[in-house]
């Protein structure tokens, strides 16, 4: 046997699916879109590497270089400051800069420094400030838009970013001077979980997309086996007609080819526009790697062919007709659960072994291990699809005509269902691994954002301004309720004591009664009370005895550092601090957990005790309780606070805090399954009503002699339902097998053994949705114009 | 005959899209009698069979069967009717491929409501009275297309039906098997007393009748009835 | 049909009388004609004359219809001759019927009703035959089928002559 025979009937193949009549050219049309749709996930996964480390190069790209520490002012230099802010959800990143000399080093992707006030936006945050939907922003970034980032300073083409030229930056207020940009930051390693919970969803999602592509190309079978028959007719021997069918799949899967090729160009082309895992990136980011491109394009026509050869194992095709082997040679368990097993041997060494911290992985071993164990169930599925429905017995009508057809040909129903097998085992596996890991990435902040919802924390000259600036925050719209303190430190007075190298020391907070009661477990508060706090060690603040060696009721305390650093601005005041004498009649209270979730202590203070003017460079502290009734009651806050000072902090509380990078692995799994079992269900569809067309004039006898709509819809309820609840079972028993082996890799414990549930009812709404959109083709079919003669 | 008849149709018409099929075609059967209904292909034959038998409802004209308007009732009844009245038997293509041949003559009981065990019993009497109880186990792909066809009149007389309708009932089959089918089909409905509604274009199994009509352009020549 | 060889081949089972050989004839082939005794007669002396019969023995009473026929060697030979030999193929047309139909056409009358009149008819012998071959045996079975198989030629030859002079009466018409 020739190549050249080979490609002659491949080719010929090939023709009859092109130019075969209506019905071959849909056939084709339905294999190439199956095969396209796979195609394109596979090269838009092969792309994903790429598309995160052309993220992070550009990251690195536009980050001030630090390596080098500037100490004076040059010519080049400048200050910068990163800040970020919220807005309605979407964070908002900006650069502030002040240069130092007369030729700034322009930032990536601008094309001039900007003048001072003034600021260049990415086109997204244009777009954003221009339209009315920005309004709020653009009172928080009060600089005047000067220009365009270009791509070279963006990470995506939907970044919301600002670089401004601010005057106020100053070496106390800085994050660092610098003199150029670009700076290779080791790229920031994922943890193994991570990379274990990428690497099984990836395997995951591709098994599915080569076994729907293996479904696709065998769209159409009964029609083509009628046109092989044909060919043998006229004279084609067996392993020639195989061929030609071989070369009509090639010539599906080739077209399919081009049409994931051509979806992929689209899609690459949108990849700006929609943030899929977090991630939005540029078009000439999204570039599969050539390796796996190859491997892909590759492996996709070869896998048509294989498959072709492989489905035509137990046929005869016959001048006459196609006779399938009447008795099929018995599905053996065996070579099934060696798959399986194998897979599991493969993962099995790596059990306990893998550190929560650690970031290298072997994902070689687990990838295949994975793909083993996860393509052992999806084989095990025919032999226990065959294997149950042969112990069934006949029910009612529907049910009879339903297990008997399963009976007759078990592995076209396990086939179609196959795919969601393994999507729902990798799904269901995932899940796991997600419910343990979730717990480990979600920390709990201890914030208790009932109390208050925005944190803001700002420095003042004196103890007069922080007050001024908390009762900003109390006029600002949409706010419910100021927790407001004033705070700074009081000190031993007299001289350092041997072997103290600075004075003891205890935070002091200045605020009325109910701002202080969120500190503390106050007994009872009046205008003029002074209390001691106590943590008593909770949550490692220092002894009590820390506090206590400076505050005590009726001692006097410094309220400025008797013994300044030489470097410290305050070793230029004149004169030692002013002292206060804490009452005697100052109470020892205990600490309580603040709306951030701190156990604070020192000394609280209401304002009449102690003028907050004396207080020396205090911090305002504010803690706002929203409105909920107000829209936007947030934005209006962090506009205050960027009014008050554009470098002060300010902090959303909420009670729990996720790692980004888990949610955006989360997202990419839901989207990921939700495409894959969105696939398969189009498979299993077009596989039901083709074999409902095949029927055409078996069902209209059926309807003649007085069958029900009823009785033939839920006969092919049952023919979907049968398999697909086996194939849900296996998932279930397999998914957990798999996510429990694989959290064991990891000494991790089962978190939760019902993680199964949602997976499995998006099956039932697939066989639910399977069905009832097989109906109006039944129910057309049962009319009696099928038993017209042609 | 005095009395009358059980299934009547008169001026009958049906178009499939613009083509007319049946155009004023009027008929009627007495009870237990054999009609062959002969005409050239695509005169309407077929047609005619599957309005009288309620699985098509005609555009126009009435049918009679046993004192009820049939194209009156609903598809539901309509169904219920031809599930426990009528009996059908096709040319080909008409026995469920995954059941077996018990199973398949025992369907029509079973979408009556009968236990399986019952009318499993009754289905294995009649693939008897066929001469083709040697078929009960056997699933229709393995047996011969004039078992198939025997088989098919056991279903269509199982449930004791007052009439059969047969379109082309020995259409795919030869001349002995044929011949075959049509006696014991004729036999045995002209012993349970049915009726039989014979759709062919074939003279000698129209021989096999009592007498015949013949549909030309949708329309019935039927002396005897419609003069 | 050759008479002469039909009674030959009756002989070849053993020999017969006279009488009994035209009860089986009757019996098997006879069915629309019955022979006469004097036909028995005048082909038994033709064989006999040619040698293909001889005469075994004679009943009391006389008369032809009591000899005893036997076969000869020759006269076997002579059955399994014609046997062989194929029948000329002949166009079979019913000459009458020819005749009406195209009567009918030049006349301007519809071949349909002719045909439906002449269908009514052949399938009332149909009927018949089919009615008598279900009760016959086996030999009944066999000549029925040959008459059926004719008579449904024959419809057949109506139907689509009529649907071919149709057409074509349609055609001159227009």
């Amino acid at each position: 046997m020739t190549l050249r025979t080979w490609v002659r009937d491949l080719a010929l193949g090939a023709r009859f699916a092109v130019t075969g009549g209506r019905t071959g050219r849909l056939r084709t049309l339905l294999t190439a879109t199956g095969v396209g749709l796979g195609v394109t996930l596979l090269l838009l996964a092969a792309a994903l590497p790429n598309m995160l480390f052309q993220r992070e190069v550009r990251e690195s790209l536009r980050a001030v270089d630090g390596s080098e520490s500037i100490d004076s002012p040059r010519p080049d230099s400048f200050l910068h400051l990163g800040r970020a802010t919220d807005y309605r959800g979407d964070v908002v990143s900006g650069l502030l800069l002040r240069p130092e000399g007369d030729r700034p080093t322009v930032p990536p992707g601008a094309k001039a420094f900007p003048a001072r006030g003034e600021m260049l936006v990415s086109p997204a945050l244009r777009e954003l400030l221009d339209s009315p939907d920005g309004d709020l922003l653009a009172k928080r970034l009060p600089y005047k838009v000067a220009g365009t980032i270009g791509e070279a300073g963006l990470i995506g083409p939907a970044e919301l970013r600002y670089v401004a030229h601010v005057g106020f930056l100053t070496t106390d207020n800085f994050d660092g001077r610098g003199v150029r940009y670009g700076w290779s930051v080791p790229e920031e390693p994922m943890n193994a979980f991570l990379i274990l919970l990428v690497l099984v969803a990836s395997v995951v999602l591709l098994v599915p997309v080569l076994v729907f592509i293996a479904t696709a190309v065998r769209f159409g079978g009964e029609q083509r086996d009628r046109r092989l028959a044909a060919l043998r007719l006229v004279g084609a021997d067996t392993a020639m007609t195989r061929r030609i069918a071989a070369g009509e799949s090639l010539a599906g899967a080739l077209l399919g080819l081009l049409v994931g090729l051509g979806l992929f160009a689209v899609a690459r082309e949108f990849a700006g526009t929609f943030t899929i895992w977090d991630v939005n990136a540029y078009p000439s980011d999204v570039v599969p790697m050539p390796a796996l491109a190859v491997l892909v394009l590759v492996t996709v026509p070869v896998a048509s062919v294989v498959v072709s050869l492989f489905a035509l194992r137990g046929v005869v095709i016959e001048p006459l007709g196609v006779v399938r082997t009447s008795t099929p040679r018995r599905r053996r368990v065996w070579w099934r659960l060696l798959l399986t097993a194998a897979g599991v041997a493969l993962l099995a060494p790596v059990i306990g072994g893998i550190e929560l911290s650690q970031t290298g992985i072997d994902s070689t071993q687990i990838g295949v291990g994975v793909a083993l164990a996860l393509v052992g169930l999806t084989t095990l599925l025919p032999w226990l699809v065959e294997a149950v429905v042969k112990r069934l017995h006949a029910g009612p009508v529907a049910w009879q005509l339903a297990v008997r057809r399963l009976q007759l040909s078990s592995g076209t129903a396990a086939r179609a269902v196959s795919g969601i097998v393994v999507a729902a085992t990798g799904a269901i596996a995932l899940q796991m691994l997600f419910q343990a890991m979730e717990s480990d990435f979600t920390q709990g902040t201890g914030a208790d954002s009932s109390r208050a919802q925005i944190a803001i924390g700002t420095h003042a000259k004196d103890g007069d301004e922080a007050r001024a600036m908390i009762g900003r925050f109390e006029r600002t719209e949409g706010v419910g309720d100021v927790i407001g303190v004033v705070s700074s430190s009081v000190w031993r007075p007299g001289p350092l004591k041997k072997g103290e190298e600075f004075a003891p020391m205890a935070p002091i907070r200045v605020g009325d009664c109910a701002s202080l009661a969120e500190f503390a477990t106050l007994p009872s508060c009046r205008e003029g009370d002074v209390f001691v706090l106590l943590t008593h060690g909770a949550q490692g603040a220092p002894p009590d005895s820390w506090v206590t060696r400076t505050a005590r009721p009726g001692v006097t305390v410094a309220l400025g550092d008797p013994h300044p650093h030489p470097d410290a601005p305050e070793s230029r005041r004149k004169g030692p601090p002013p002292e206060w004498r804490i009452p005697a009649g100052a109470r020892f209270v205990d600490s309580r957990p603040d709306p951030t979730g701190m156990y604070e202590y020192g000394v609280l203070a209401t304002p009449s005790a102690i003028g907050a003017a004396r207080l020396d460079t205090p911090d305002a502290t504010a803690m706002v309780r929203l409105d909920p009734a107000v829209p936007d009651a947030a934005e209006h806050v962090r506009n205050t606070a960027a009014d008050i000072d554009p470098t002060a902090w300010v902090r959303t509380l909420e009670d729990t805090q996720q790692d980004a990078q888990f949610s955006s692995v989360r997202t990419g799994i839901l989207v990921g399954s939700t495409l894959t079992m969105l696939l398969v269900a189009a498979s299993l569809l077009v596989t039901t009503l083709e074999q409902l067309r095949d029927r055409k004039r078996l069902l209209s006898s059926l309807v003649a002699f007085g069958t029900r709509r009823s009785t033939l819809s839920w006969s092919v309820l049952w023919q979907t339902a049968v398999p697909m609840l086996l194939g849900l079972g296996l998932a279930v028993l397999g998914g957990l097998g798999l996510g429990f082996v694989l959290l064991s890799m990891t000494a991790q414990r089962v978190r939760d053994w019902w993680v199964f549930l949602p997976v499995t009812g998006i099956g039932l709404a697939l066989i639910a949705a399977v069905t009832l959109l097989s109906m109006p083709l039944l129910w057309r079919l049962m009319r009696a114009d099928g038993l017209r003669t042609e | 005959m005095s009395h009358a008849p059980l299934l009547k149709a008169t001026g009958l018409d049906k178009a499939y899209g613009p083509t007319p099929a049946l155009a004023g075609a009027s008929f009627a059967l007495r009870a237990g009698e054999v009609v062959a209904v002969m005409g050239p292909s695509g005169s309407g034959k077929s047609t005619l069979l599957h309005c009288l038998a309620g699985i098509v409802r005609p555009d126009a004209g009435t049918i009679t069967y046993d004192g009820r308007e049939l194209t009156a009732l609903s598809d539901t009844a309509r169904s219920s009717l031809r599930r426990t009245d009528f009996g059908f038997v096709f040319q080909f293509g008409q026995l469920v491929p995954e059941l077996t041949c018990v199973e398949n003559v025992a369907l029509p009981l079973r979408l009556n409501g009968e236990k399986r065990k019952a009318a499993e019993a009754r289905a294995v009497e009649w693939l008897a009275r066929l001469e083709v109880d040697d078929t009960a186990a056997k699933r229709p792909g393995e047996i011969s297309g004039g078992q198939g066809q025997r088989v098919a009149v056991a279903r269509a007389l199982v449930t004791a039906p007052r009439v059969i309708f047969a379109d082309e009932p020995t259409g795919a089959l030869d001349s002995l098997n044929g011949e075959r089918v049509m006696r014991l089909l004729t036999d045995a409905s002209r012993d349970t007393g049915a009726a039989v509604v014979l759709v062919t274009h074939e003279a000698r199994v129209a021989a096999y009748s009592d007498r015949e009509i013949v549909v030309r352009d949708g329309a019935v020549r039927d002396a005897e009835w419609v003069a | 049909m050759s008479i002469g060889h039909t009674l030959l081949g009756l002989l070849e089972s053993g020999p017969r009388h006279g009488y009994d050989l035209k009860r089986a004839f009757d019996e098997k082939f006879g069915h629309d004609r019955p022979l006469h005794y004097g036909q028995v007669y005048s082909t038994m002396s033709r064989l006999l004359k040619n040698g293909l019969v001889v005469v075994d023995g004679i009943e009391a009473g006389g008369g032809p219809e009591r000899k005893r026929y036997a076969i000869t060697d020759a006269g076997i030979t002579d059955v399994a001759q014609w046997l062989a030999t194929p029948e000329k193929p002949e166009p079979y047309l019913q000459s009458t019927l020819y005749t009406k139909v195209v009567l009918a056409l030049l006349t301007g009358r519809g071949a349909a009703d002719l045909l439906d009149t002449q269908r009514a008819e052949h399938l009332r012998l149909m009927r018949e035959l089919t009615r008598r071959k279900k009760d016959g045996d086996l030999a009944d079975q066999l000549i029925c089928d040959h008459a059926l198989f004719h008579l449904e030629a024959d419809l057949r030859w109506l139907e689509l002559t009529a649907a071919r002079l149709d057409r074509l009466a349609e055609e001159i018409r227009r």
